[in-house]
């Protein structure tokens, strides 16, 4: 199958790896990502306020070229992108003033009202694919590998809109874990918040919150981290003692699926 | 105080500050609650008092993570992340207050600082 793929502006750049090891996982297994035409950045936060039109403009813009490739949904890897075009898309939705506004910024381009879909990597990997097939293509299975997956923020919250998994007591990325073979650690900060961009404006709060993170990680067991979020796994990396690595899941999947080195 | 303030920050924000019941539970869960001189119920019970300047004013507003964390686990669907960041952006909308500038990124770069966090920054600090 073919669907549309919005990488967004870090995939391009710091996160390369978790472009590269996310097209060509979904490659092995069927599924081509087609890039979406002269996209921008979506901005990496959507805004709640009700009058911001031109900031989530980009998403707009997207999620409509996204209408005409594949099934009309749009499949993003990192969290954040995931996070925003979802919660812009939901927008048309509740809000008829943001319908109206939005379309005439559109000027003379097809109008848009939400009809498309925007799913996560891991979405696809679970319903198109499955995690039972995905354990069948496995061939070098991450035994005995104790990881510990982080949701963070922006994969789960706001549940009402996002709709993901359970926003307390997330399987997702465990049933993915299992799939390839490793042993999930779950621990109770992996649903809170590892500081995101305060990283920038107050480096001290952003190191707290990822020690908080890590540290309750570390004391479950985990070898490694995984992550579906580049700030995240920069503020894991970056702003902590805690020398646990983490890696991109696309990165184990890779691994496991035979792609690449070693 | 001043009402219209309140009556802006309610309709762009769309959180229904008047069914707070005062419980804390948003500020018991908000990671970034000891960074804070305003609390997240707090937000929410000042600006249905229309004690919206003072919030305006205070770096607690470059504080929240929107983690959306208060807003998943308020008993009353109050949503105070929403209500916060109604507030920073009525600050950050007057003329000379972006609280982060792009004169200010040099600075903070390093090699492994991902695009995202620049951006997401510029979007919650400056208009
Ligand atoms: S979320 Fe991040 S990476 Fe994704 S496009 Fe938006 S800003 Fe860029
Ligand atoms: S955990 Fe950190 S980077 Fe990840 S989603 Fe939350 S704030 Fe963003
Ligand atoms: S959790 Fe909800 S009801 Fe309780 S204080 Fe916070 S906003 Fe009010
Ligand atoms: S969204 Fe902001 S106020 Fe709410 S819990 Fe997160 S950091 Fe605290």
């Amino acid at each position: 199958m073919k669907i549309a793929y919005y990488p967004g502006c870090t995939l391009k750049n710091r996160a390369r790896e978790l472009d590269r090891t996310a097209r060509e996982t979904a490659r092995m297994l069927g599924i081509e990502f087609e890039e979406i035409p002269e996209w921008q950045c979506c901005g990496g936060a959507y805004t709640s306020a009700k009058d911001e039109i031109a900031t989530k403009l980009a998403s707009v813009r997207a999620l409509a070229a996204g209408r005409e490739i594949g099934d009309g949904r749009v499949v993003t890897v990192c969290s954040a992108c995931y996070n925003v075009l979802k919660q812009t898309n939901h927008e048309f939705e509740t809000n008829p003033d943001f319908d109206l506004k939005v379309n005439n910024y559109l000027g003379g381009a097809p109008e848009y009202h939400g009809e498309g879909a925007v799913v996560h990597y891991l979405e696809l990997l679970r319903d198109e694919i499955g995690f039972d097939e995905l354990k069948k293509r496995v061939v070098r299975p991450l035994t005995g590998k104790k990881i510990a997956a982080y949701y963070g923020c922006l994969l789960l919250r706001p549940s009402s809109v996002l709709a993901f998994d359970d926003p307390e007591n997330p399987k997702i990325m465990e049933d993915f874990l299992r799939a390839l073979g490793a042993e999930p650690v779950v621990y109770p900060m992996r649903n809170e918040c590892c500081g995101g961009y305060l990283t920038l404006s107050d480096r001290e709060a952003a190191r707290k919150r990822s020690n908080a993170v890590k540290e309750s990680a570390a004391e479950f067991g985990a070898d490694f981290m995984i992550t579906a979020c580049p700030l995240c796994l920069y503020n894991l990396t970056k702003n902590t003692d805690e020398p646990i690595p983490v890696r991109y899941f696309t990165e184990v999947l890779a691994d496991a699926l035979g792609l690449g080195g070693e | 105080m001043n009402k219209d303030y309140k009556d802006r920050i309610v309709r762009m924000s769309g959180a229904a500050v008047q069914k707070c019941m005062r419980c804390g539970k948003c500020s018991a869960t908000c990671p970034n609650y000891g960074s804070m001189e305003y609390h997240p119920h707090q937000f929410v019970y000042m600006v249905e008092r229309g004690d919206v300047e003072r919030l305006m004013a205070s770096p607690s507003v470059y504080e929240c993570l929107t983690c959306f964390a208060c807003v998943e686990r308020c008993p009353r669907g109050v949503e105070p992340a929403k209500v916060i960041e109604a507030v920073r952006l009525e600050a950050v909308r007057q003329k000379g207050m972006n609280y982060f500038k792009p004169d200010d990124i040099p600075a903070q770069l390093d090699d492994d600082l991902p695009g995202q966090a620049l951006v997401t920054a510029l979007r919650k600090f400056a208009k």
